[in-house]
């Protein structure tokens, strides 16, 4: 149990070290950091209950005024913002990815996480962030559509990444890799 | 880890947090479901004025928090000039403004330890039910402690890399930045079982 909590409570602190390290402002000045690519490694290592898990504690986190969303954003104000839907899609983005890592052992762990983190971090991210932004800008869905595909590259980069990381860490830490380990 | 809690003292810093919290609530429900012009305005005003009252370092810090804002401001104001519908544009971007505005200044008059409070009196039912909060009371901390542990050992990777390479470090690093992650989350398992674990915490 101790480790369970140490795991969630670590990999909270990995999704706000990743989004506040390596900044990178594109355009709008809106920051494109590694945060989302933390969100998708809590499903591909840590599974879909641990990973969603420790998603929510880092949104807790947030919530409460500590400013761990890249670009050192956090606070309540957060959740009335635009952005509100991606941040309820980030759990389940995690469990929805970790889900997949979970069951699909067949093919090689690059692939299948990979894979887990295009159809948890962005299509469900997405499914949850895209209605979001339609409801908080009075806008339809293809408009608000629109507005985010600028980002969708970046995230087919970072979800290649995440599945790439997560089959170097299944061969340096087997143990560690929790979504894989027998159950 | 610093708070965004406002170091300035106001008069809303004594206020009870749930108290603050659910008049938040109740207000930006209304919020959304009004449509008049006037009224956002009016509500717009009303909390740039809150944000006034503390003083000058307050407003400004009140202020630069809501700057992140204004790609979706400028986006949102273009739409409507376009589609000619200006007035519906300035409700949407006046009703986002204090809906943000308000949320982070409930954030910034209360104290982390208050928002705590808040969330331990929120899990009740869930103590109720049989279930140990004491996990969540201790993953809390541990997030608040480590999350400018692994900032700095982050920083330290990245420091490593660019003493050995003139290419930028990039994603290079976030597999061993994982590791160091993870080896941390053993110890600290391992720390807190050689005191007891989560057994020696029952009260």
């Amino acid at each position: 149990m101790e480790k369970n909590v140490t795991l969630i409570a670590l990999f909270a602190a990995l999704i706000a070290a990743l989004g506040l390290i390596p900044k990178i402002d594109l355009f709008f000045g809106v920051p494109i950091t590694a945060q989302s690519l933390g969100i998708m490694l809590c499903g591909t290592i840590l599974g879909a209950k641990r990973g969603a898990l420790a998603v929510l504690l880092f949104l807790l986190l947030v919530a409460i005024g500590l400013p761990l969303l890249s670009g050192g954003r956090g606070g309540l104000g957060v959740f009335a913002g635009p952005s509100v839907g991606f941040l309820i899609g980030f759990p389940v983005a995690a469990f929805v990815t970790g889900l997949i890592t979970e069951k699909w052992r067949t093919g090689p762990v690059w692939l299948s996480a990979g894979v887990a983190a295009v159809v948890g971090g962005i299509i469900v991210l997405y499914g949850f962030g895209i209605p979001g932004m339609a409801i908080m800008l009075d806008k339809t869905l293809v408009e608000s559509t629109a507005l985010v595909t600028a980002f969708i590259p970046g995230d087919v980069i970072k979800a290649a990444l995440a599945g790439m990381l997560t089959a170097a860490l299944v061969k340096v830490r087997p143990a560690s890799v929790l979504s894989r380990a027998e159950a | 880890m610093i708070s965004l809690t406002s170091p300035i003292e106001t008069r809303a810093h004594g206020w009870p947090a749930g108290l603050k919290l659910a008049a938040l609530c109740v207000v930006t429900i209304v919020l959304f479901q009004m449509q008049s012009l006037w009224f956002h305005m009016a509500t717009f005003a009303t909390t740039l004025t809150f944000y006034a009252l503390p003083g000058q370092s307050f407003l400004r810090a009140g202020l630069r928090s809501l700057k992140v804002l204004w790609p979706f401001v400028l986006l949102v104001g273009i739409y409507h000039i376009v589609t000619r519908s200006p007035i519906d544009g300035l409700v949407i971007i006046l009703r986002m403004l204090t809906a943000v505005g308000l949320a982070n200044l409930v954030t910034m008059t209360t104290r982390l330890s208050d928002m705590i409070a808040v969330v331990r009196w929120l899990a009740t039912p869930l103590r109720a039910l049989g279930l140990r909060t004491e996990y969540l009371e201790t993953a809390i901390a541990l997030v608040i402690r480590f999350t400018p542990v692994l900032l700095a050992k982050g920083t330290h990777l990245t420091e490593a890399w660019r003493a050995r390479s003139a290419r930028r470090p990039g994603w290079r690093i976030i597999l061993p930045f994982t590791v160091l992650a993870l080896e941390d989350a053993d110890h600290i398992a391992d720390a807190l079982r050689a005191r007891g674990g989560f057994d020696a915490m029952k009260e």
